[in-house]
């Protein structure tokens, strides 16, 4: 195992490549700009191409171009930056192109501010563009884990046709950790005979029609239908999530990214002072793993759970719904890119267990 | 083992690229580590520092809100962070630029004259590396050779003929715990 | 029996939606014919717009994507990153690339992107019932300059064929019209012109075709081509404006 110290944006940069990806469209924005940098070097000697757009819209559509012409394709931005893609999300969910879209989360809303935060987790599990649609969102904690998910990423883009999103706070973006890469010369490439390539009319294959419009009401039901029947499947087959310290647990701590990472200090600390923590930490968002964050809050002996958040209470609203009042769920969390420190979290649940 | 480190100073004094060395080199050893650049309030004023942790064990929080050590280029870091250190912990100063003595008495101080020594080695640039000795003359963390192989890597092999400067400056802070 | 017409295998059977004395038909049948004539039936996507020709994804016989509302010049150049090898076109409306579309356009041109377009200059927004365009004249009125264009209120019409070709990677624009034999005859060479640019690899080549819209004009289609011919083309003059 090599390992490599690297910075978060370029091991992402890196594993995309890793993964196949060869195209990538992007326009700067802060503090991800060391993936388009990063690739604006690497995908010409991979045979790949980097282009910087004039903005984000122009970016996620050439996104859709390049994935509606079969290309393994990524880009990536920044909160503000993502308000601006969503039309082309949503326009790539309708036309079911497969894309991965990196979001390093900063502060918000508007132009908010440059560091770290998790404010946007209802604009990518909950929509964020328009229409009736999905978007699999993964939200890695760490730089390996990023790594390790960008080729499930544009594997799971490929088998359902979708946008995927890797939902990460700028920190993780910024930091560096030793990480292994699992170069990967001859990533496997699905066939993709839907995709528009240029059409022979004596070929086997049909014309390729890339399309996000279906002016009959009968026809876009069918596309619905369609995504709504793939929607369901994703849910039953994609959902990932780490549980930690939960039997026997007292209270359960549930977040993501970055955050999950400093609960994980804040269980040690209350395990020194003899009370027992657990951490449930969804690693995909949508679909949310509701299932194993009930379990590990519904167990006996569980008091109450607390979500913990750099955002003002989006997480906790679908670990409500997944425990379906079965028991408290509290909220803690600091919008603004404040990060909630382990002492900070250990100091509430002491608070919960004296109320 | 575990060490949370907080290393800040003004931009340009090379204080991310120590955080960096040392994490290289901690990786080197085997160790976990991690690098993560200035966040949320401690980003405000100027100043550049970065958090590196180092440990035997998987790390949980990045994120150092308590240092163990403190390595400080500049007079206004050593002000924002002096506070934070762990009763026991270490505070690094470049007595250089840092006309004022560590106030708290629960800490060991380390005057470092980085920027004096790096004039003597006729090389303002390695005052960060004299620092960057002088606190692992102290915590022992990782070895200067190791540290050296992880920044020859960053170089490159055509900046190679600046180790001997590097490594001598390295021993010189080392030199100033003893 | 010696055929001596037949329809452009570059179309599919589907008959057009456009309304009586529109300029689309025309213009679809002459890309269709330029494609198949130049031999790259096989080669060439294309991309549809948002505004009256948004289904063009139904008649013309190659991939065909749908692009959103002014994005086609991105969208074309996705897929021309993939595949340089191979051509594509779009085809957009005033509203579409003179309006929300002006930043995707003048970049693709900026970039020299290998793309053909295909520019229906109306001077009014169609599908969406006739609003102002940024080409409508001064004085013409529209559902939304009810009273005609006020050009101290909403400024005079853009010339989209001018702006591009002050761009370096502009290597082919031309503006043509509809409204007479000759200029149609006129509008096919240029057609034809811009996609061989393309396949000589030269930069973004654009055909500006000033089209009549008797259904939202509110005039009769043989009314519209003379409303074209004295009140459009001496605001929009003909001609090729560059070709490297």
């Amino acid at each position: 195992m090599a390992l490599k110290l690297m910075k978060g944006c370029e091991a992402i940069a890196e594993a995309a490549i890793q993964a196949g990806c060869r195209y990538f469209f992007g326009y700067p924005i802060t503090p991800q700009n060391d993936i388009p940098e990063y690739m604006s070097l690497r995908l010409p000697q991979v045979g790949g191409c980097f282009l910087q757009a004039e903005s984000e819209l122009a970016a996620i559509n050439m996104v859709y171009g390049a994935g509606g012409a079969g290309a393994r394709v990524m880009t990536s931005s920044s909160s503000p930056g993502i308000s601006l893609k969503q039309e082309g999300i949503s326009t790539c969910c309708a036309a079911e192109i497969p894309c991965v879209i990196v979001n390093m989360m900063r502060g918000g809303p508007g132009l908010g501010n440059i560091q770290a935060s998790q404010g946007d987790y209802f604009q990518a599990v909950k929509g964020g563009g328009h229409g009736d649609y999905r978007l699999v969102v993964y939200a890695p904690s760490s730089i390996q884990e990023t790594v390790d998910l960008m080729p499930k990423a544009f594997d799971v883009a490929d088998e359902y046709r979708t946008p995927v999103m890797i939902l990460a706070d700028g920190l993780i973006g910024q930091m560096m950790e030793p990480v292994d890469l699992k170069l990967n010369p001859d990533p496997v490439m699905p066939p993709k005979p839907w995709a528009a390539t240029g059409w022979d009319p004596k070929g086997d294959r049909e014309r390729a029609v890339i399309n996000s419009l279906y002016i009959e009401t009968e026809d876009l039901d069918v596309l619905i239908d369609r995504l709504h029947e793939r929607y369901a499947v994703i849910e039953q087959k994609e959902k990932m999530v780490e549980t930690y310290n939960t039997e026997g647990a007292e209270y359960i701590l549930c977040a993501y990214g970055t955050v999950a990472r400093v609960c994980k200090a804040a269980v040690r600390i209350l395990e020194e002072q003899g009370v027992k923590v657990g951490l449930v930490r969804p690693i995909t968002l949508w679909p949310f793993p509701s299932e194993a964050v009930h379990d590990a809050i519904a167990q006996d002996g569980v008091k109450a759970a607390l979500t913990v958040e750099m955002s003002d209470g989006q997480l906790v609203e679908d670990v409500r719904l997944a425990v379906n009042g079965c028991k408290p769920v509290e909220f803690m969390g600091k919008a603004g890119s404040q990060i909630p420190t382990a002492e900070d979290i250990a100091e509430r649940i002491l608070n919960m267990r004296r109320a | 083992m575990v060490e949370r480190n907080i290393f800040a100073g003004f931009g340009g004094q090379g204080v991310l690229l120590m955080g960096q060395l040392l994490a290289a080199a901690g990786m080197m050893e085997g160790k976990h580590t991690t690098w993560v650049p200035s966040y949320g309030p401690e980003m405000r004023g100027g100043t550049a520092n970065c958090s590196v942790m180092l440990s035997d064990e998987p790390i949980d929080s990045p994120l150092v809100t308590r240092p163990t050590s403190l390595i400080v280029m500049n007079r206004p870091s050593l002000e924002k962070f002096e506070s934070k250190v762990v009763p026991g912990g270490s505070i690094f100063v470049n007595s250089s630029l840092i006309d004022v003595k560590v106030s708290r008495d629960d800490v060991n101080a380390y005057y470092v004259p980085c920027n004096e020594i790096a004039a003597e080695l006729g090389n303002d640039k390695v005052s960060n590396m004299i620092m960057l000795g002088a606190y692992l003359g102290k915590a022992k963390c990782v070895d200067v050779e190791t540290v050296l192989e992880a920044l020859l890597e960053k170089l490159g092999a055509k900046k190679a003929k600046l180790i001997p400067l590097n490594r001598e400056a390295l021993l010189r802070g080392a030199a100033c715990i003893e | 029996m010696a055929t001596i017409f037949q329809r452009t295998p570059v179309l599919t059977d589907k008959p057009f939606h456009y309304c009586p004395g529109c300029g689309h038909g025309i213009v679809h049948r002459m890309v269709a014919e330029v494609i198949e004539e130049l031999g790259i039936h096989e080669k060439t996507a294309g991309v549809a717009p948002v505004g009256c020709a948004v289904f063009a994804y139904n008649y013309f016989n190659i991939d065909m994507y749908e692009a959103a509302h002014g994005r086609a010049p991105a969208v074309a150049t996705g897929f021309k990153r993939v595949h340089p090898d191979k051509y594509i076109f779009t085809y957009q409306g005033d509203g579409d690339l003179a309006s929300i579309g002006t930043a995707e356009i003048v970049h693709a041109a900026h970039r020299g992107e290998k793309i053909t377009t295909i520019f229906i200059n109306n001077a009014i927004y169609g599908m969406t019932g006739g609003q102002m365009a940024p080409t409508s004249l001064v004085g013409q009125k529209t559902t939304t300059s009810p009273l005609g264009r006020d050009k101290d209120h909403c400024g005079e019409p853009i010339r989209i064929a001018e702006m591009l070709s002050t761009i370096n990677g502009s290597a082919f624009v031309a503006r043509t019209a509809l409204n007479s034999t000759a200029n149609l005859v006129k509008t096919k060479a240029a057609i034809k012109k811009a996609f061989e640019t393309q396949i000589a690899g030269k930069g973004f080549s654009l055909v500006e075709v000033l089209s009549p819209c008797p259904t939202n004009w509110g005039k009769s289609p043989a009314e519209s081509m003379d409303w074209l011919t004295d009140n459009m083309i001496p605001y929009y003059p003909l001609g090729i404006l560059k070709e490297v």
